[in-house]
């Protein structure tokens, strides 16, 4: 297992190089210029100049480059224009934000499309398989921005069902002391049903939108995954030795169909944590994604170097958890790099 | 996303199918699945608008009348006019060929890139091989939309640019499907038919290998294209892209947004459901597609 | 954090636990008449006015934590709301002062003390307009406007009294005294938490506050909220009534006014023209627009090349711009028009300049400046302001048209807006300018003069035209002062390098039950003076 997680990493090494090396070029080559951003609105070219010579931007692109490598080795990101702080804690306050969000949309699409997909694989050419493919595939056509706007215009302004989209918590509560960073989490931890309670309300809409968008991979994953299995010796055996379907189908077939499911869930979180930068936008919720799309627009290099770099890591420890777990759950996946 | 290669290939060079019947193949798998159907019939209204919806509008979709702004929906204006009194109608209209141009666009570019990277890392193997799975691995291991983003604020606020940033996010999507099922191919037996019958490497991959997964690579277009359309529109959303006053309905979503909570709906609305149901149709197109062309692999 | 104090009443508790089937609404803000919700787009990226880089948001933030030693008079403005008053000087820090021909001397109030409890003293002035001045940027800037330029202008005579030396006689150098940069820092706290490398303690104050103000910090999460708690030992004037200020960060134009009117926040700034226009039409809530001293939104026009280095082809433009339609459909009436002027007859500033919109006129000058068949050129915005600037620049790329300018629209992203304007090389573009100093003759000598700066975005230059701003800079009768600035209003008129189209108003919404609201020179927030019903 150790062999297997060395050999990962190392594979992982030449991509992470490739993401640093087109993330600090991309960066350089927005506009803007943080050094006319420091000199304040009357100053004058002379002034911006010093700046630049102060921040070291006059000098070559790979001088820049060194330099931009010694910090990540020593864990400094840098520092945010918009918001003054350090990269990496903001990154770091920010993280579970996100985590949370799309950990909690992931649970509601599995919630959704599992069942469905199993009983679209089930009862295959049926009414309900029809369904189960355009209600799938309608989820992830929705433009997410568009879909969490019209979720906060009937359900908060038109209904009123739903808490205010201020972010994490309504203004009358703080956050629970911090131990996981998770708000649902933490509070349970503090034994605070209110809060906890609070927390959630907050998440349903922002969560519902980003589930919507995963649905479609895991429902035909799932659906696939129970055909093949369906069709297979064993469960034709199983069947014909005259066990109910009910049994067949969820204790035989279903627990050697869920390992494809896995591994569409890693692909489907890592996708989803980058997919959110729209909804975390349309929420005001204080994640990374949010923080990355402002800090774009503003030419703030800083975080969105940040942002990348941790995106990057998250990818490959996340594929590196599905090989795992991938062994764990099925013992004859051999150490195949 | 869910596309992994699999099975043995049971392909042969095309001609000996027979038109007649992959044909009535068609059928059966139209008549088996009217979703299909009915995502083919969707296809051809988005054409047809991307064709003819500039001459066919009621009215010019660039034409501001601020006497008539924020009118909802009315036998006059279908779908209402926007802030500058512009019909909402004629703009979600027309701007069917500027998405789906950018779609198609970014799609063909992915396509070739993507085509003849992988196919050639899957044929050649060794260092041809190494480099392009790195470029993969690299893109891969981006944030996509962030990475688009990027692209897109550094090179400049351009059509062009945004067809380049999609075409670069769905690159790898492709060049892994090529890849895989090069690999497969290159030792099958017409290939190495092929070889002995004299021909040279470059041209059994091109003559050979290559038109034996195009099939497979076109429903990915399909596939790919709902998702170009998102990630063009989303792009535009946050205002990065196309020029005013063109319509595009990711920019018309975005300045309606600012409408809804003061009971504007339509502005956005009707941009948004059109853009729905692009990548509504295109997704269960490619899902149709891949029945047809390859029921294999169907999910 | 003390959140059950905060949960005290019984609405927000009673909220909580059952109402998750139906969602969750615990008590609306209006709920607490002594916590005030206020809601922006941006939030401040630094609690330090001398900070590099502190943006509009920091300057609330600084007004509050920090005291000076005077501040502004109050008075009424033509609707009968408060506005500060420019030529009243008013006890803050300082109960007094005695002004003199070169220097003036502050008597600091006894029983100021800073929020960790030391008393205030003639040394942290002097600590803090050494800073100011010191180092560089922003504050060093502002300070120089009113001829404060060394620390050895400074002087401490004793621990209640405080001398600024003049350099100069200068009228600006009372008022730059009030202006949100000379505050007064706890000099003893910055210095423990200064360091060699670090001597004015700019990385710590940056986080920290160390202030007397009327609010200390209670929380802060940069770019998401920063409370305020009121500071109950605060003396320099009547204690405000509101206890403790919440400010959240929402980016969505559209959830601001969602937050507004359903009564879920209290007050806000950044709101879209069309969304004060109505809210202030539905009157379910308290809309004060006040028009923004000395700052006009403009076309500018690029001078030093063609096609706008012709006289007539800018007064063809000025002529072709659909004015109306932007107030209307664009403003909805937001502004005040500064187009169709009568001439100048006075020395008013801002006055609307004698521009219509006539498309046959515009025709008949392109023609005779030698454009009979229109000409190509691209018209560049500011994509931070897109929710008025793009449809503005649509409607007059489309009136241009008419007149044979064909456009191409360039969205510039906000970031780099200023580095655009520094080049000077858009040929056409839409922009705001506001002078800080309300006086004509300092909005024309950043705006016209061929001294050229930054904000001269046209690249005007004119000997004429400086002459008439230099004299009206240093002429103390009235008469020919007024003289000067019609002088080079009219010239401005004339020769149009840039198009005024409407001065701007500081719009603010907020819940009927707010009252005090003050509209301050720096267009931010004193929550000292609010008061909650």
């Amino acid at each position: 297992m150790l062999q297997l997680i060395a050999q990962r990493l190392t594979a992982a090494v030449p991509g992470v190089l490739g993401v640093i090396v087109v993330t600090f070029l991309l960066s350089r080559a927005l506009p803007g210029d943080p050094a006319a951003y420091f000199a304040g609105p009357a100053a004058t070219p002379q002034a911006i100049e010093e700046i630049r010579q102060k921040l070291g931007l006059d000098r070559p692109m790979w001088e820049q480059f060194i330099d931009y490598i010694g910090d990540l080795v020593r864990g400094d990101l840098g520092n945010s224009l918009t918001t003054g702080q350090p990269v990496m804690q903001e990154l770091v306050t920010r993280l579970p934000a996100s985590a949370e969000l799309t950990l909690l949309a992931l649970v509601v699409a599995v919630l959704v499309a599992v069942p469905l997909g199993v009983l679209a694989a089930v009862k295959q050419g049926s009414w309900i398989d029809h369904l189960s493919r355009v209600v799938t595939t309608a989820g992830v056509s929705l433009p997410t921005f568009f879909t969490g706007l019209l979720l906060v215009y009937v359900f908060y302004y038109k209904l009123g069902w739903a808490p205010p989209p201020l972010g994490r918590l309504d203004i009358y509560f703080s956050p629970p002391d911090h131990v996981t960073g998770f708000y649902l989490i933490d509070s349970l931890i503090a034994r605070d049903l209110e809060l906890f309670v609070a927390a959630l309300g907050q998440l349903i809409l922002p969560a519902s939108t980003l589930a919507v968008f995963a649905l479609a991979p895991l429902a035909r994953m799932t659906r696939a995954s129970m055909l093949a299995v369906l069709s297979s010796d064993f469960i034709r055996t199983a069947k014909a030795g005259g066990l109910r379907s009910h049994t067949v189908v969820v204790t035989y077939a279903f627990r050697n169909a869920v390992l494809p499911v896995v591994t569409t869930l890693g692909m489907v979180f890592s996708f989803l944590l980058g997919a959110n930068v729209l909804v975390e936008k349309v929420f005001s919720w204080p994640g990374i994604g949010s923080y990355a799309i402002e800090s774009l627009i503003a030419s703030d290099y800083a975080p969105v170097q940040g942002f990348v770099m941790t995106m990057a890591l998250l990818y490959v420890f996340l594929n590196l958890l599905i090989d795992v777990l991938y062994g764990v759950i099925d013992p004859r996946v051999g150490i195949d790099a | 996303m869910t596309t992994v290669a699999a099975g043995l290939p049971a392909d042969k060079p095309r001609r000996s199918t027979g038109t007649a019947a992959f044909l009535r193949h068609a059928r059966y798998v139209i008549g088996e699945n009217p979703v299909t159907a009915f995502s083919f019939g969707l296809f051809g209204l988005l054409v047809l608008a991307a064709v003819f919806g500039p001459a066919l509008v009621p009215h010019d979709p660039l034409a501001s009348n601020t006497a008539r702004a924020l009118e909802p929906p009315s036998a006059e204006f279908w779908f209402g006019t926007d802030q500058l009194g512009r019909d909402i109608f004629s703009r979600v209209v027309v701007a069917t060929r500027l998405d789906m141009g950018i779609a198609l666009a970014s799609v063909v570019l992915a396509f070739l890139m993507g085509t003849l990277a992988g196919t050639a890392a899957g044929f050649y193997g060794g260092w041809t091989e190494r480099i392009v799975s790195r470029i993969v691995d690299t893109i891969m291991a981006f944030p996509l939309f962030v990475l688009a983003m990027g692209i897109v604020a550094a090179l400049g606020n351009t059509v062009t640019n945004i067809v380049l940033a999609t075409a670069i996010i769905n690159f790898p999507l492709y060049a892994r499907v090529a890849r895989a099922e090069a690999n497969i191919r290159r030792n099958a037996g017409y290939v190495e038919a092929a070889r002995l019958a004299g021909n040279s490497e470059p041209r059994v991959l091109l003559g050979h290998v290559l038109p034996n997964i195009l099939p497979l690579m076109a429903v990915q277009c399909s596939l790919t294209m709902g998702y170009a359309i998102l990630n063009a529109a989303g792009l535009s959303f946050i205002g990065l892209g196309v020029r005013p006053p063109d319509a595009e309905w990711g920019i018309m979503v975005a300045e309606g947004a600012a409408f809804i909570v003061s009971g504007e709906w339509w502005i956005a609305l009707f941009p948004g459901l059109a853009l729905m149901i692009a990548v509504f149709g295109f997704n269960l197109m490619g899902d149709g597609l891949r029945d047809l062309i390859d029921p294999r692999r169907r999910t | 954090m003390k959140r059950r104090e905060f949960l005290a009443s019984g609405a927000a508790v009673a909220a909580g636990g059952a109402a998750i089937a139906a969602g969750i609404r615990p008590a609306k803000a209006q709920g607490r008449s002594d916590v005030l919700l206020t809601i922006s787009e941006n939030h401040p990226n630094s609690l330090d006015i001398h900070g590099v880089g502190a943006n509009r948001p920091a300057y609330e933030a600084s007004w509050n934590l920090y005291d000076r030693l005077m501040t502004f008079g109050v008075k009424k403005d033509a609707n009968g709301n408060d506005h500060y008053d420019y030529s009243a000087l008013k006890p803050e820090l300082a109960e007094e002062w005695d002004l003199g021909p070169n220097s003036v001397t502050f008597k600091l109030r006894k029983d100021a003390k800073f929020h960790d409890g030391t008393p205030v003293t003639a040394k942290d002035v002097k600590w803090s307009f050494d800073r100011a001045v010191t180092v560089g940027g922003f504050p060093t800037f502002q300070m120089k406007a009113g001829s404060l330029e060394k620390p050895e202008q400074f002087v401490v005579v004793d621990d209640h009294t405080f001398r600024v030396d003049f350099l100069r006689a200068d009228k600006l150098t009372m008022p730059d005294l009030a202006v949100p940069v000379p505050a007064v820092f706890n000099s003893g706290l910055a210095k423990k938490n200064a360091t060699d490398a670090d001597p004015w303690a700019m990385e710590w104050l940056k986080n920290n506050a160390a202030g007397g103000g009327a609010y200390k910090v209670e929380r802060w999460a940069p770019g998401q909220e920063l409370i305020f708690a009121r500071f109950d030992d605060w003396k320099s004037g009547p204690l405000p009534k509101i206890r403790r200020v919440v400010w959240r960060q929402v980016p969505s134009a559209g959830n601001r006014r969602a937050l507004l009117e359903r009564g879920d926040a209290d007050i806000s700034f950044d709101l879209p023209n069309k969304d004060f226009a109505e809210l202030a039409a539905a009157k379910s809530l308290t809309v004060i627009g006040t028009p923004v001293e000395n700052a006009l939104q403009y076309v500018g026009l690029n001078v030093t090349k063609p096609p706008f280095d012709n006289i007539k082809v800018r007064q063809a433009v000025a002529y072709a711009i659909p004015y109306q339609q932007i107030m209307d459909a664009v403003m909805f009436g937001r502004g005040i028009p500064m187009f169709g002027g009568k001439g100048v007859t006075d020395a008013s500033w801002p006055q609307p300049a004698p521009y219509v919109t006539d498309i046959n006129k515009a025709k008949q000058l392109m023609a005779e400046a030698g454009y009979p068949n229109g000409l190509e050129t691209t018209l560049s915005f500011d994509l931070g302001l897109a929710g008025v600037n793009e449809p503005m620049c649509v409607l007059i790329q489309e009136s241009l048209a008419q007149i044979g300018i064909k456009t191409t629209i360039a969205k510039v992203p906000g970031a780099n807006w200023r580095n655009e304007l520094l080049k000077k090389q858009m040929p056409l573009y839409t922009n705001t300018f506001g002078g800080w100093l309300n006086f004509p003759d300092y909005f024309f000598f950043w705006a016209y003069h061929s001294q050229n700066a930054v904000f001269n975005t046209m690249s005007y230059q004119d000997k004429a035209m400086d002459a008439l701003i230099d004299a009206a800079r240093f002429e103390t009768d009235k008469a020919k002062y007024e003289a000067a600035v019609q002088g080079f209003i009219k010239k401005a008129w004339d020769e149009v390098p840039r198009i005024p189209l409407y001065q701007p108003y500081l719009n603010v919404a907020m819940q009927k039950n707010i009252t005090g609201y003050r509209y301050w020179f720096h267009r931010q927030l004193d929550y000292r003076q609010l008061a909650k019903a």
